[in-house]
């Protein structure tokens, strides 16, 4: 009965033929490790945050004077409203650390080189529509770091020489950030940048799925195809993928539940405890912190300190801070190393690599701190080590020692 | 080594921090830390505490001090007092048990009369946090300068006046002269003579007239309206935490059949 | 690669089993808080807490309009004339002795009422939801050629006698609903309510 309904929708659709293609029968390298498991969990906090979004877009009240009332209306007279939020805030950190953690596997094995340039700037794309997905989800509950922090982000464009102010204005909408700039901001969450977020994950998977994955062997596995054209060191997705990718699900959803439900507000890093406090335009918190997953490129922003070319401090701040996070797109192009995999480069790209990795993460930490002479030099020397691991990969890429290649993939 | 150094590096960041603790100016007897606030820990369990805070909150604050999230029937239930019972005692209006817990004075007025209107409190303690809270109602203390009198040692030159004056008692800030204390925590000496350095710290604060509660009884009811505070702007925290365990408790089982089933599959591929 | 195939069958289908039963349970259990969420919030539920009405005002044969979770509610109070004429016109009417589930135990008599000459009726057409208009005069009408008084619905014409019951031959099905209600005092009248302890 099950075959002639599927069979029905086979004559008119690709139903089967793509289930297979995309699905059931993809052909997955069989040395994919624990990296390879970023992907599928995106896709899970995806779904998290569209579901529990959507739930609360029915009782969130999309006005400076209803909107921070709104989320303790939600909290506390809407029955398992408190469920609902606590998703979606801890939903929010969990899509950046997989996408940080899926950027550094695709840093780590080359995923970004030839033929999958695309897939990396598609997916760059989704990293640069997540950074706006967090920036207008959180003003949305118009607390003190909600409105602060969104006057600070928005002053930031207010910086460009010439159109600065005009273009301030006209972000804003109003001549200071207002229940009319909330509004909008809302409908770019809401809406907008979900539907485009949505559309660029398809595209990413399809661009994915027309060269097929990498490995962490950086080795081509379609070199070898059996009689079918299958290639060897690869295994279909179902069933040994899938259940991969169940056990994976059950063990990420631990440690997203045990957040959500013990520490929902991060320690002060997930809910900012300044933002229990309605948005006051007269009033500024002491510490404007942006989100943690921000934080390495706020602390960039604030190490520049020095006005240069006639140019603002603020302005090349800002300038640094956007480098910072675009310049991953050109990593295809700045990685002249004839191997991927970080297996089996040279000492150099891994020294590097180690180096950036520091470096990210004490940016973060300082980000997060307000500013000290001390910490400001801190600051500028590891912007000054981020950078170098992009701008000077085109050189020791190309002239390190690598090791040999195998021609087929390696298992631990 | 390399994360060794790292830690290294996070933690003589962390050291350089500026050393002014989240409480102000508040100093405890044996001048430990300034600014360090006084540690409680609240229990959202022990509904007598709870109600002996609502009943001082209804009773202190609520004049001033909207709790505007909260509604009353919800407050009733989850401090289990008959519904009955509570609009008898702690309702003093025509509000009805549904309703938000909002005040009669409007915000203008209170700019007027105060300077600053006094803020809902709803969620205080999570903006402030809960020791922050309670160190401030135990800190204040007389200064003439004041339009209201009395000054506070968390919260300096704060608008608010000492409401539980009558429970406290009032204390005035005194200074002492005490040895300096270097960083390395040893004694300061006078090079010459081997003296002790004595400086005078300021800031110190002491009961000046008793109220109706002794220091002890004012400490528990002021951890009573803390904790009732705490439960105001959390009041889902206990069922959250239950319902927590048994999430996990799923997931743990989910994950284990999760596994072997991985592991059942993996075979064929060997 | 070829895989192998499975050494034990069993073994691998009860895992499968098991795994898909716990799954279905988890993803049931996290579709309750988003379900749950649609029920009335403590907000909706306070706005349709029980609404008292006075009534010590209330003259023979008047009816006042209040209102208990957005919904009119009249309360009327018949004249004796009025009364008295309630038994006439059981042929006319579609359910006489409240057979249907429109009305709470205690308003399951002749008068629909809970007490002596009261009506309390919600004022919803059991049709399609339009409000119905009082008529309590007798005589000929544009609707009527024997009118009894009652209620007469604009939108499709549906009639219904003096205590809410539905003529038969008119689109509305059902007798007016007679919400839950009660009598703290003699002037007081709760709608939203059974009893003082509910």
């Amino acid at each position: 009965m099950f075959n002639k309904v599927l069979g029905w929708f086979d004559d008119r659709l690709p139903v089967t033929a793509t289930w297979e293609r995309h699905l059931s029968k993809y052909p997955a390298p069989i040395n994919m490790n624990i990296w390879y498991l970023a992907g599928v969990l995106l896709v899970l906090v995806m779904v998290i945050q569209f579901l529990s979004g959507i739930w609360l877009l029915m009782n969130y009240d999309p006005t400076a004077e209803g909107a921070f009332a709104s989320i303790q209306y939600i909290m506390r007279d809407v029955e398992y409203g408190w469920i609902i939020r606590y998703m979606h805030t801890t939903g929010s950190s969990a899509f950046f650390a997989l996408i940080y953690l899926h950027m550094l596997r695709g840093m780590l094995y080359g995923s970004y080189q030839k033929p999958r340039e695309l897939i990396w700037v598609l997916g760059w794309i989704t990293y640069f529509l997540l950074c706006a997905l967090g920036f207008t989800g959180y003003v949305l509950p118009w607390g003190q770091m909600s409105f602060w922090a969104a006057q600070v982000i928005m002053s930031l464009f207010g910086s460009i020489p010439v159109v600065g102010e005009d273009l301030l204005i006209w972000i804003r909408g109003d001549y200071l950030i207002s229940g009319i700039t909330l509004t909008r901001l809302f409908a770019l969450h809401v809406v907008l940048l979900p539907l485009a977020l949505i559309v660029v994950v398809f595209v990413h998977f399809l661009a994915l799925h027309e060269v097929g994955s990498n490995n962490p062997d950086g080795v081509d596995v379609k070199k070898y195809t059996d009689q079918d054209g299958v290639p060897l060191d690869t295994k279909p997705f179902f069933p040994y993928d899938i259940t991969h990718d169940i056990y994976a699900i059950g063990i990420f959803l631990i440690f997203f539940c045990f957040i959500m439900f013990f520490y929902p507000d991060g320690g002060g890093y997930l809910i900012e405890a300044v933002n229990y406090e309605a948005a006051d335009r007269l009033q500024t918190p002491d510490h404007i912190v942006p989100s943690w997953y921000y934080t390495p490129f706020y602390a960039m922003l604030r190490a520049i300190t020095f006005p240069l070319f006639g140019l603002s401090a603020k302005f090349i701040g800002f300038v640094v801070m956007a480098a910072g996070i675009a310049i991953f797109v050109a990593m295809p192009w700045l990685d002249r190393s004839p191997v991927k995999s970080i297996r089996y480069k040279g000492i150099y790209s891994k020294l590097f690599l180690i180096v950036f990795i520091i470096s990210f993460l004490v940016l973060g930490y300082l980000g997060t701190v307000a500013p000290s002479p001390f910490r400001t030099t801190l600051a500028q020397i590891f912007t000054f080590t981020y950078f170098a691991y992009f701008l000077l990969m085109p050189i020791y890429t190309k002239y390190e020692t690598c090791k040999p290649v195998p021609d087929r993939v390696t298992l631990s | 080594m390399k994360y060794l150094s790292l830690l290294v590096l996070l933690f003589s960041i962390q050291l350089e921090s500026s050393s002014t603790g989240p409480c102000g100016e508040y100093i405890t007897e044996d001048e430990s830390n300034q600014g360090e606030c006084i540690k409680i820990d609240t229990d959202h369990t022990d509904k007598a505490s709870l109600q002996r805070g609502a009943k001082l909150y209804f009773n202190y604050c609520l004049g001033c001090h909207s709790l505007k999230f909260a509604r009353y029937n919800r407050l009733a239930k989850d401090l289990e007092i008959p519904e009955e019972i509570f609009q008898q005692n702690l309702i003093f209006g025509d509000q009805k048990m549904g309703d938000l817990i909002e005040i009669g004075m409007s915000s203008k007025d209170a700019k007027d009369w105060f300077g600053v209107p006094p803020p809902d409190l709803t969620l205080e303690t999570s903006l402030r946090g809960e020791d922050w809270v309670y160190t401030y109602l135990k800190s204040f203390y007389i200064d003439e300068t004041r339009p209201l009198g009395v000054n506070n040692s968390v919260y300096k030159n704060v608008g608010m006046p000492n409401v539980l004056a009558t429970l406290q008692g009032r204390q005035i800030s005194v200074c002492k002269e005490l040895p300096d204390i270097a960083d390395n925590g040893g004694l300061k000496q006078d090079p010459l003579t081997g003296q002790i350095i004595n400086i005078t710290k300021c800031g110190f604060l002491e009961a000046d007239q008793p109220g109706l509660m002794n220091e002890e009884e004012f400490d528990s009811a002021i951890f009573d309206l803390t904790n009732f505070l705490s439960y105001m702007a959390d009041p889902i925290r206990e069922e959250r935490k239950s319902l927590g365990v048994y999430v996990i408790l799923y997931l743990v089982i989910f994950s284990i059949f999760g596994y072997l089933l991985y592991r059942e599959f993996k075979k064929d591929l060997h | 690669m070829q895989p192998k195939p499975p050494s034990k069958p069993g073994r691998r289908k009860f895992l499968i089993a098991a795994t898909s039963v716990l799954g279905g349970v988890g993803i049931a259990a996290t579709a309750v808080p988003f379900l749950g969420s649609w029920k009335p919030s403590a907000r909706a539920q306070a706005a349709g807490a029980p609404t008292k009405v006075d009534i010590s005002k209330l003259q023979k044969g008047e009816m006042m309009i209040v209102e208990w979770r957005g919904a009119p509610i009249f309360v009327v109070s018949h004249s004796e004339k009025s009364l008295s004429l309630l038994g006439n016109n059981l042929s006319r009417l579609s359910d006489p002795d409240s057979n249907q589930d429109q009305q709470p135990e205690y308003a399951k008599n002749s008068l629909r009422a809970r007490k002596e000459g009261i009506s309390v009726l919600s004022g919803v057409c059991t049709h399609l939801g339009c409000s119905p208009k009082y008529y309590p005069d007798l005589g000929a009408n544009d609707f009527d050629n024997d009118w009894q008084g009652g209620f007469f619905c604009p939108c499709h014409g549906s009639k219904f006698d003096l205590a809410g019951r539905v003529y038969a031959g008119v689109p509305a099905p059902d007798n007016l609903k007679v919400p839950p209600h009660y009598y703290e005092s003699n002037k007081v009248l709760v709608i939203g309510q059974d009893d003082e302890k509910t």
